[in-house]
């Protein structure tokens, strides 16, 4: 006959990674259902997951690059070179926020019916997925509009897009974690993304940091997310600076580490705390 | 044993609460708000270092929801669980779903679980019918292939053809009450776990559901169903597992089970009472004394009451509620609608004469009033005396009554005539039932 199930205090379950596997339609149906509802009873609908990054784009060239006159990487256009990291950026953020408030956004699910818990958080850096996609195309229509040609490391990008993805997805599972028990994480993760919009090379070029703290400033993941997205993008206009680079990496691994250990830990008590 | 489907050994859980003082000891100082506010900021920051919860409140204390229960469940065994509110139902089945894990001991589950704890979580009100069809569907643990092989199936039992693509939101709650547990209703795990559903949707519409219930549990599956329908239980389960207070009993069938449970819940047997705290009104009952005579169909009330005038008053009249056992009236005597007894002061003794109708086996209790008119009362004496009917008043029945039908059975008669066409003497015959 079917699996055998134990239930036990303090039991870790056996087949976590399985479970997660086979509830892969939840996911499916819980990114679906977030997308969906998100622009129901809205007048120009989807157009809003274009509009924002168009207009912050806009106001971040002007501010920066007209007003500020910083360097660009290389030749490529200002705009350009915002986008390729305001891509990033607001996949990696929204992922994070997202996440962050999941679980506490789906509290009727959570204390109703059994499911591996991490498919919730997993779905909404799912639909912060389709909004990176869109926005994606956003990009490849202002590089036609400046005639720019990417280089061929534009091939590597879905690398660099896995990256952003576990970057936010690390701390996204600890901090909604703590979230259900500390309600206090929902007014924190705003101000961390605020603050991480500037801390972030997103309106600005990360070779405009000086040399001695450029190792110092990649311990913040997303420089090397976007980094590396510039590096594809713009190709040898924007050089990866390699061993901050590997910091990143190194940095979002270790939170993606201590995010699943952490959210494993308090999982189940998820029900009673909710 | 390979036939065992559910093994529970030694299961509790506990909970932490939190007592606001607050509300006992309202405050007026500020610098008693400070002071409080501050310890519980302490508190909090404390418990926060240290990776616990908080609990809201000043004084957190324990509470143990279930303590050592155990038990085992047979393949195919149809398990009700019965007890009152906060006996600890809802968590057990929470457990055994792994929504929530047991503080001690443990249990062993052989097969897929699919758990009915609410109908329609996860139901999204911006979605389509249509859509939370499948929402829900994967909610509950369903494959896409399954949901679309039943989805025909799920659209016709919960009648919302016409509506499947307008958002939910824009339903009637019946129709979304349906639609709800159309979709739980086809789930087809090994083991079901239930949850008091069947207490929503009009009559006809729980009939279904029931009708539903019960053709999935002639599939074989072991299903545990929290309800407090007797009804409900009775018909479905072939076992019963009374909890109360977070301590099971073992597992019986489920008529000892429900005679277990209503025993307990019902009121004790009180057929005579004497006041005894004091009170101030002038007029009052002191004692009452009822007795029960005759037989089925024709039982009799002999009521003797000691009403005691402390002082003159206007003299009263007195009204006898029969209440089933959830004190709702079913009948109520009135020997006189004028005022009959007392006015100067002393002590009266009422002796009072009620003829039943045909009741239905069960407990019943009385309340006594007394006032001087309908809109004033003097005394009022209620649920303190009770009476138990153990036959059925039609002669020879022993199947059970179900209150669903009422507690009354009225004195009927029936005749039956054959109709017959060729014969020029129809044949008659007259049958009498019941009591004359």
């Amino acid at each position: 006959m079917a699996q055998e199930i134990i239930i036990e205090a303090g039991r870790a379950e056996q087949h976590y990674w399985r479970d997660l596997w086979r509830y892969r339609e939840l996911f499916r149906v819980l990114a679906w259902r977030d997308v969906a509802v998100r622009y129901k009873q809205t007048v120009i609908g989807a157009t809003w997951a274009l509009i924002r990054p168009f207009l912050t784009m806009v106001v971040f060239t002007v501010i920066f690059g007209k007003l500020a006159n910083l360097p660009s990487d290389g030749t490529a256009p200002y705009a350009i070179m915002v986008f390729a990291g305001m891509l990033p950026w607001t996949f990696f953020s929204s992922a994070l926020a997202d996440a962050s408030n999941s679980l506490v956004g789906n509290a009727n699910l959570i204390s109703k019916v059994y499911f591996p818990r991490a498919i919730v958080p997993m779905a909404a850096v799912g639909v912060a997925f389709v909004d990176f996609t869109i926005n994606f195309m956003m990009l490849v229509a202002l590089m036609i509009w400046y005639q720019f040609v990417p280089g061929w490391q534009i091939v590597l990008l879905p690398a660099f897009v896995a990256l952003a993805l576990l970057a936010g997805l690390g701390p996204g599972l600890w901090l909604t974690a703590l979230n259900v028990k500390y309600r206090d994480v929902r007014y924190v993760i705003p101000f961390l993304v605020q603050l991480g919009l500037y801390a972030s090379p997103v309106g600005y070029s990360s070779s405009i940091v000086p040399e001695q703290w450029r190792f110092l400033y990649s311990l913040n993941p997303v420089v090397g997310v976007i980094d590396g997205f510039r590096w594809c993008i713009l190709g040898s206009q924007s050089p990866l600076y390699l061993p901050g680079f590997l910091l990143s990496i190194g940095v979002a691994a270790f939170f993606l580490w201590l995010g699943i250990r952490r959210f494993r830990k308090m999982e189940k008590s998820f029900a009673d705390l909710i | 044993m390979s036939d065992i489907a559910i093994s529970v050994e030694n299961i509790s859980k506990r909970y932490l609460i939190g007592h606001q003082r607050g509300r006992r000891e309202p405050y007026t100082a500020l610098r008693d708000v400070i002071e409080r506010e501050a310890r519980n900021f302490l508190r909090k920051a404390i418990d926060l270092v240290h990776g616990k919860q908080i609990v809201q409140g000043d004084e957190v204390e324990e509470f143990w929801a279930l303590k050592d229960v155990s038990f085992e469940v047979k393949e195919g065994e149809i398990v009700g669980i019965i007890g009152r509110n906060g006996a600890g139902k809802s968590t057990l089945l929470k457990i055994l779903s792994r929504i929530t894990e047991p503080t001690e001991g443990r249990a062993r589950l052989r097969g897929r679980v699919g758990s009915l704890l609410e109908v329609g979580t996860g139901f999204h009100p911006e979605l389509t019918g249509r859509e939370n069809i499948y929402l829900n569907g994967a909610v509950l643990g369903m494959t896409g292939h399954d949901i679309r092989r039943k989805f025909d199936e799920i659209v016709a039992f919960a009648e919302v053809e016409k509506f499947l693509d307008t958002p939910v939101k824009q339903y009637s709650s019946g129709m979304y009450v349906r639609l709800a547990f159309a979709v739980a209703a086809h789930l087809e795990p090994e083991i079901l776990v239930v949850d008091e559903v069947l207490a929503v949707g009009d009559t006809e519409f729980q009939r279904k559901c029931l009708g539903k219930m019960s053709q999935v549990s002639k599939t074989g599956r072991t299903v545990l169903f929290v309800s407090h329908n007797p009804m409900a239980l009775r018909t479905l389960c072939t076992h019963g597992l009374v909890l109360r207070n977070g301590v099971a009993r073992p597992k019986q069938d489920i008529i000892s089970a429900l005679a277990h449970y209503s025993s307990e819940h019902e009121l004790r047997l009180a057929r005579s009472w004497v006041r005894s705290e004091d009170r101030t009104s002038p007029v009052r009952f002191e004692s009452i004394d009822i007795r029960l005579k005759g037989q089925q169909p024709k039982f009799s009330l002999e009521c003797k009451c000691i009403i005691v005038w402390e002082e003159t008053a206007r003299p009263a009249m007195i009204d006898v509620d029969v209440v089933d056992p959830n004190f709702f009236a079913i009948m109520q005597a009135q020997p006189s609608y004028a005022a009959f007894i007392g006015g100067a002061p002393g002590s009266y003794q009422l002796d009072l004469n009620i003829e039943l109708p045909p009741l239905v086996p069960g407990v019943y209790g009385l309340n006594f009033w007394i006032g001087p008119h309908n809109n004033e009362t003097y005394d009022h004496i209620r649920n303190t005396i009770n009476f138990e009917i153990n036959e059925s008043p039609i002669p020879g029945r022993t199947v059970p009554h179900y209150p669903d039908h009422g507690y009354i059975v009225p004195n009927s008669t029936a005749k039956v005539r054959r109709m017959q066409e060729r014969d020029d003497n129809p044949c008659s015959h007259i049958a009498t039932s019941l009591v004359q």
